[in-house]
């Protein structure tokens, strides 16, 4: 039992208001993804774009690209080293549709105890989980080109020029082996970063302003990590509680009907209202998801790639004291002074051009996580007032019902 | 079943010695109630309790009783009828002099209304004036029961809860208008077990006991003192005070001697062998009956269709309340869970907002862990009505009507010994005829001593399966009443906290929302 959101049925996709990123991208580059086909085990995404530059053949065409793709893009940013001093925007997760395909798979084995109105309920609340998640991946996988779009060097890379243009796939689905290998040696190089940004390898920080966002980011990213878990596990526990209305309503429902006494109509309005209280349950769920946990989940990945960022400066940093240090070593030697002259202006140079956009980066990647935090905050709140007045009618109108009778 | 089963009390077994050792020097007119087996309501459907109390006060020794002219007939039923074996059964003897009956008149009963403080659970019971005075059977019944303090007693696994039980009433029936006792949870059960074994099998509808939980009690016992066993604690009471509300409710029941001395002596015997006595058990009893019975294939010629639908309509109705009792457990345990994680969730905001170097961004983050805490408490406190107003009343009423099916097949098995009568008598008559035939005078005699005895007997059935049919029928229609006014109250208590629970969370987002929109 498996539901396709279909490009032909759907049209465009609609996305979730995704207050993630505030974007000051300008017109001359606009980038989206106006559609989504999720097949058996993938997403094909179609990425548009509007351009009035003048590297591109025309001002508006479309290519469809798949996840591999856009992790090939993020990496390819990662090892340029021209971009050493920027922060990359995190890239989007992998879809994963599993956990949401085995419930409607167990809900299509069937348990015979369950009414069929039950039964239609659940189906329905488990492919609105699915089309929710599937959207969500969608908006992640945009948020990561508009952000890219919007950065004043990042969106002039040839690579993402070509992820942008070029028909054709771009083959880079064989990386896979590639990706895990990468993964395995960029968790080597994480622990010797871990010791740099620790402070452990003795490397001394001469910067006030990176030595506070090293130990900022350091425990921000850990707390917003497990504050993520957490808005998790209450929005998963909202929407449980919201599964359970249905039980409780059909069982209502049931009893109403059975009854020969006054009983009768009290019950039958007790599962009428359950019915509603379970959209406003689950309502509240996927606002909390969207604006809070989705919210939290997007800053630590952004937060990360701040450390990653901080680890590449002080990567930097280590080898302009290296250079230093060879330099002095040439100097009493008073042998090959010039390459190590040189050598040590390099390191200097590149030390000095990553401190000074990384600090830009820093500031910018402030701004960006407190306006979303405002706008995701004050909309949460607001979402959460207009449930719970809703719920307040509807349970309100139905004491005034059951009082009245007689 | 690991509880000693105790048998169906025999209805009409001869055991007249049982009867005889009580008369023994007992002075207390809350004898044992051997003679109670008979009915003690009075066919009058505004039967008023003066009547039924003296009645059930009648112990071996009538002259003690100021006697109305009803009671005659009880004796005479009382002398033939024999009660229960109960094994247990000890004598309820007490160092105090035996109160005086003082028949009640009506005038007493009309009180006025007593306003009872709610205990930790909500007091589903409150009655008001308008309540009292609708009784529509015209009694009006002015009682009110609290369970209260528990506290525990001695140590180790001898240890045991002691739960203050307090009468606020103006019935005369009783010598105070506010008394309150010291009972034990076994003493509860013993009560319930007498009531059960007077009155469940000549049809009325005895309110269970609630169920005895080992873990429980263990936990209560070695001293836990931890969250749960508070919980299981407070459960155990509320459950009790619902009980007693329920039974003090039933106009007959409240006329017992053995109710009236659970609600005042100040010393009860411990009842023994408890595990037999529990709710449970006494319901697995009744069921044991109910399987017996069919086992037995009673055709029985139902010749009044209202008993087959109700039976009918009862286990519909015990099916899917059992099925929303289940959903409702899991929304309980749902909503506890919702509730430790905002917990959680609340406690990692504000480590979150302790890390932010924004300060405005900050300090929203901190207002919004504070909110989160008071929205965990929030569910907590939903999740306990949850528990205590929708779930509780729920099992309350599976276990009601276990016992309201338990009365029905006791009027099959009534049905079926006044059937068994009719056989006997059948043979009895067809044995006298063989023995005309075979001309042995000697024998005839004993053969029509025999029949005259059957014919009593069958006439005696008879009687006995119409007073239980018209009891059932009675005590269905007060139950069903009962039941929509209970479930009615509940519903509207239960709905009313969620709309409390609503309301707090608009007061703690709108608080909110400005420090949010603050942030810059």
């Amino acid at each position: 039992m498996e539901v396709h959101p279909e490009a032909g049925k759907e049209g465009k996709v609609e996305k979730p208001s995704c207050a993630l990123v505030e974007l000051q991208g300008d017109s001359s580059l606009q980038v989206e993804i106006s559609d989504a086909v999720s097949e058996r085990d993938k997403v094909k995404f179609t990425v548009q774009t509007k351009s009035c530059l003048p590297h591109f053949a025309q001002t508006e065409f479309s290519v469809v690209r798949q996840h591999e793709e856009f992790i090939w893009l993020h990496d390819a940013y990662v090892e340029n080293e021209e971009y050493a001093g920027l922060i990359i925007p995190p890239a989007p997760p992998r879809p994963d549709f599993e956990a949401s395909r085995e419930k409607l798979q167990k809900l299509g084995e069937g348990d015979s105890s369950v009414t069929r109105e039950e039964f239609a309920k659940m189906k329905q609340e488990l492919e609105a989980e699915y089309l929710a998640i599937f959207k969500k991946t969608v908006a992640m996988h945009e948020v990561f080109l508009q952000r890219l779009a919007a950065h004043p060097t990042l969106r002039r890379d040839h690579n993402f020029f070509v992820f942008l243009e070029y028909g054709q796939d771009l083959s880079v689905r064989g990386k896979n082996r590639k990706e895990l290998l990468g993964g395995f040696l960029r968790n080597i190089v994480k622990s010797a970063d871990e010791a740099l940004i620790t402070g452990m390898s003795g490397l001394k920080e001469v910067d006030d302003f990176f030595e506070h966002e090293r130990t900022f980011l350091l425990e921000y990213h850990t707390r917003i990590r497990d504050a993520c878990l957490r808005a998790d596990r209450v929005m998963r526990s909202h929407k449980c509680l919201a599964d359970d209305y249905i039980p409780i309503s059909a069982a209502l429902s049931s009893l109403g009907t059975q009854e020969v006494n006054q009983l009768r109509t009290s019950f039958l309005k007790l599962a009428e209202l359950f019915e509603r209280l379970r959209k406003l349950e689950g309502r509240v769920a996927s606002d909390e998801d969207l604006k809070l946990s989705d919210m939290l989940r997007y800053y630590m990945r952004d937060s990360q790639a701040a450390k990653d960022l901080l680890y590449r400066r002080l990567r930097a940093l280590a080898d302009y004291e290296n250079a230093n240090k060879a330099l002095d070593k040439a100097r009493t030697r008073n042998r090959e002074v010039r390459p190590a002259e040189s050598h040590q202006q390099l390191c200097c140079q590149r030390f000095e051009r990553l401190s000074d956009s990384a600090k830009q980066e820093l500031m910018d990647f402030k701004s960006r996580r407190v306006s979303s935090f405002r706008k995701n905050l004050i909309e949460l709140a607001e979402l959460e007032l207009k449930h719970a007045k809703a719920s307040t009618l509807i349970l309100r109108n139905t004491l005034v019902a059951l009082k009245g009778e007689p | 079943w690991m509880a000693a089963e105790r048998e169906p009390p025999p209805l009409g077994d001869g055991k007249s010695t049982d009867f005889e050792e009580l008369e023994d020097g007992d002075d207390l007119f809350t004898s044992t109630v051997s003679t109670l087996e008979s009915s003690p309501s009075s066919p009058e459907p505004a039967s008023l309790p003066a009547e039924d109390i003296s009645a059930n006060s009648n112990g071996p020794k009538p002259t003690e009783v100021v006697l109305d002219d009803d009671r005659e007939d009880l004796f005479a039923e009382a002398t033939e009828e024999v009660s229960l074996d109960s094994p247990e059964r000890e004598p309820i003897l007490s160092s105090e002099p035996s109160p005086a009956v003082t028949p009640v008149t009506p005038t007493t009963l009309i009180a006025p209304r007593i306003e009872s403080k709610s205990m930790s659970a909500p007091v589903i019971f409150d009655r008001s004036r308008e309540e009292i005075e609708e009784e529509a059977n015209g009694d009006i019944f002015d009682i009110e029961i609290g369970v209260s303090d528990p506290e525990k007693v001695g140590d180790g696994m001898n240890a045991y809860m002691a739960y203050r039980v307090t009468t606020k009433t103006s019935l005369s029936m009783f010598s105070k208008s506010e008394f309150s006792v010291k009972r034990r949870f076994s003493d509860f059960l013993g009560l319930h077990s007498k009531l059960a074994s007077k009155y469940l099998h000549i049809g009325y509808i005895v309110p269970p006991a609630p169920e005895k939980s080992i873990v429980g009690m263990t936990k209560v016992k070695v001293g836990k003192e931890d969250s749960s066993s508070t919980e299981f604690v407070e459960k155990r009471r509320a459950a009790l005070e619902r009980y007693l509300q329920r039974t003090v409710k039933h106009p007959t029941l409240l006329q017992d001697p053995d109710l009236r001395q659970f609600l005042e002596s100040s010393e009860l015997p411990r009842a023994v062998n408890t595990q037999a006595l529990s709710g449970a058990g006494i319901l697995r009893m009744v069921n044991k009956a109910a399987d017996a019975v069919n086992k037995m294939t009673i055709k029985m010629n139902e010749s009044d269709a209202w008993f087959e639908e109700k039976q009918q309509q009862f286990e519909n109705l015990d099916q899917q309340l059992r099925k929303l009792h289940a959903s409702v457990e899991a929304l309980v345990c749902h909503r506890k869970e919702l509730s430790a994680n905002t917990a959680a969730f609340a406690k990692s905001a504000a480590m979150l907002g302790n890390s932010e170097d924004h300060t405005a961004l900050s300090r929203a983050l901190s207002q919004l862990a504070e909110v989160e805490e008071k929205i965990d408490q929030l569910h907590q406190e939903q999740a306990f009505a949850d528990f205590y107003m929708f779930s509780e009343l729920l099992s309350d009423y599976i276990r009601l009507i276990a016992a309201v099916k338990g009365v029905f097949d006791h009027r099959m098995k009534c049905w079926q010994k006044w059937e068994d009568a009719q056989i006997t008598l059948l043979k009895k008559r067809e044995a006298e005829a063989k023995i005309m035939i075979a001309n042995k005078p000697d024998k005839i005699q004993q053969a029509k001593n025999e029949i005259r005895e059957w014919e009593a007997k069958v006439q005696q059935g008879e009687r006995d399966f119409e007073q239980i049919s018209k009891t059932i029928r009675k005590e269905v229609g007060r139950f069903e009443k009962e039941r929509v006014k209970d479930f009615k109250t509940v519903i509207i208590k239960y709905l009313e906290s969620l709309v409390q629970t609503q309301q707090q969370l608009i007061k703690y987002w709108e608080a909110f929302l400005p420090e949010a929109k603050a942030i810059a």
